[in-house]
């Protein structure tokens, strides 16, 4: 049972089903309280901390599986895409609790300048060896360098088995 | 009834993880008035291995600071696969992946800066270090700019390739079910770039209890890539190689920085060396032409297999020694 909802903080907004990627976090039948997620199978959970890092009300927990981790052990984690940092909180079932805080990104989200902003390339540059942003002609050398020159290598003969 | 949605286009990706992703990005790049789309069996903002964040870039050359040659990788990679490699494939991705790192850097992945250097912080000799909670919401984001997000399809598993009634080596689109509401898409593709990612759980585990089938790969891992493939004739190359990753005690994660940056210790239960009292013996099995035991780098599928012998010998289970790097760092700190 790695990730698991608290039924009282959750609202229904379904942010926790549409992130996870083992497609995992269903919902409930609308009760009297609405629509609440939880996590339909456990033994299929990555602990990817997705559906805690995007649940809005804090509702989602997750637990290691009880034959790696100390039981009584928690991890926290609270991402925030203003400030660009993640803090993680570690619990250590002595008592001990650790913080650490990492960046998550250097430009704000939505920066990305998309390829169709650079100058369409030469159609003769299909040709050649050079990826988008290699080359001078290519939105810029992001490599640095030259592409090393190599020989055109044999061609592998595929035998067709069966 | 089932709901049935044909999608015409050019290009079609199969898997927006990190390779169908940087698919997007270099396809639109080249093509600017193809319709190119994506089908994605969860949500491209946080799927594919990537999702849950990664601590480091694993193939970083460094050739603008001249700190190794595309011939260097190859030669490690040609060690560490003993042998059975494809040199040309090697050589072809290594060569550009110091500029998608570059791009990556510029879009905004923390990649840890050596300020003397001007380059990056080494993990290992090929790795290098960042704060990568956030990698695959940013690779995503320029994916999305690049297809626009009428174009992306998300919660989509693609089940199978459709080939050419007239050419039966002409692969011309897929097919597949929305995950949710069970829509059923025909896609008709030009061409199709299959980026589904690669298999886990395909050996039986040997965990127990709620641990069963635990392993750091993504339980959704499953061998699509390969599979539409081979039901569809390709051949494939380059799968003679594979591992078992040896579990250490108390954890199922991967143990790249613990063991490449912080240099930490693996031993077996009783603090012995895993490696040393099985040498003679996998020299002999499989030291094979390329003197494979003796490298510098310890290819992965003999490390792996030491650790295993020593399981079977009833010194298992292997220990990542944190313990011991925990107290260096005190005692620097002091
Ligand atoms: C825990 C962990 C830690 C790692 N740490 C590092 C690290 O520190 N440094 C590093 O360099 N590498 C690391 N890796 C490896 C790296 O993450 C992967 O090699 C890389 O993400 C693979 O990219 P990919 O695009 O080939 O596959 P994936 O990213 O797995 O993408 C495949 C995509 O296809 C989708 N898909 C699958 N089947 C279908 C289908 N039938 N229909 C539609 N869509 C489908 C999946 O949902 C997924 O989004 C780590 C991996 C893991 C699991
Ligand atoms: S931890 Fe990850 S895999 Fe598990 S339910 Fe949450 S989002 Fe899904
Ligand atoms: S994200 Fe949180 S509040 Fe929203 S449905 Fe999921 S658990 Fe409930």
């Amino acid at each position: 049972m790695p990730s698991y909802v608290i039924p009282a903080k959750c609202t229904g907004c379904g942010d926790c089903v549409n992130i996870c990627p083992s497609h995992i976090m269903r919902f409930t039948k609308s009760g009297i309280f609405g629509r609440k997620a939880y996590n339909a199978e456990p033994e299929s959970c990555w602990e990817c901390y997705n559906c805690v890092k995007h649940c809005p009300q804090g509702a989602v927990q997750i637990r290691g599986y009880m034959d790696f981790t100390p039981m009584g052990g928690a991890v926290e984690v609270y991402r925030d895409e203003k400030t660009n940092r993640v803090y993680w909180t570690i619990r250590y079932r002595n008592g001990t609790v650790k913080y650490f805080v990492f960046p998550i990104r250097t430009t704000p989200w939505g920066s990305i300048k998309p390829p169709t902003e650079y100058p369409e390339p030469p159609k003769e540059f299909l040709r050649t060896p050079y990826l988008s942003c290699e080359h001078e002609q290519l939105g810029g050398n992001k490599l640095g360098v030259e592409l090393p020159r190599m020989k055109v290598p044999e061609v592998v003969k595929a035998e067709v088995r069966g | 009834m089932v709901r049935v949605r044909y999608v015409d286009a050019d290009i079609l990706i199969i898997g927006g993880g990190m390779a169908g992703s940087g698919a997007a990005w270099e396809t639109r790049y080249w093509c600017r008035n193809c319709r190119i789309v994506l089908a994605e069996k969860a949500n491209i903002n946080r799927s594919g291995a990537v999702a849950m964040g990664l601590s480091a870039i694993n193939t970083y050359l460094g050739l603008k600071c001249k700190e190794n040659t595309v011939e260097d990788y190859v030669k490690y990679v040609r060690g560490d696969l003993m042998g059975i490699v494809r040199e040309d494939l090697v050589y072809d991705y290594a060569r550009h992946v110091d500029s998608t790192v570059h791009l990556f850097d510029e879009w905004g992945l923390p990649i840890w800066p050596e300020p003397k250097t001007g380059c990056y912080v080494r993990e290992g000799k090929w790795q290098i270090m960042i704060h990568g909670e956030s990698y695959k919401p940013i690779v995503a984001e320029a994916a999305r700019k690049a297809l626009g997000d009428e174009n992306i399809f998300n919660r989509v598993m693609v089940t199978h390739l459709l080939k050419s009634p007239s050419n039966p080596n002409r692969v011309v689109g897929a097919i597949g079910f929305n995950v949710n509401d069970g829509t059923f898409y025909v896609f008709r593709a030009k061409a199709t770039i299959l980026a589904a990612g690669g298999g886990s759980q395909i050996y039986r585990p040997r965990s127990q209890g709620e641990g069963l089938g635990r392993s750091w790969y993504p339980p959704w891992s499953s061998a699509s890539s390969y599979g539409m493939l081979i039901e569809a004739g390709a051949v494939m190359t380059m799968m003679e190689a594979r591992f078992v990753v040896p579990r250490f005690k108390d954890g199922y994660g991967p143990v790249g920085a613990y063991q490449l940056l912080l240099k930490t210790r693996i031993s077996n239960a009783y603090g012995q060396d895993f490696w040393k009292p099985h040498i003679d013996e996998i020299r002999k099995l499989y030291g094979g032409k390329g003197n494979y035991v003796d490298l510098p780098i310890t290819p992965t599928t003999l490390r792996v297999f030491a650790q295993r012998l020593e399981w079977i010998a009833g010194r298992g289970p292997s220990l990542m020694r944190t313990d011991e790097t925990v107290k260096k760092a005190r005692r620097v700190r002091q």
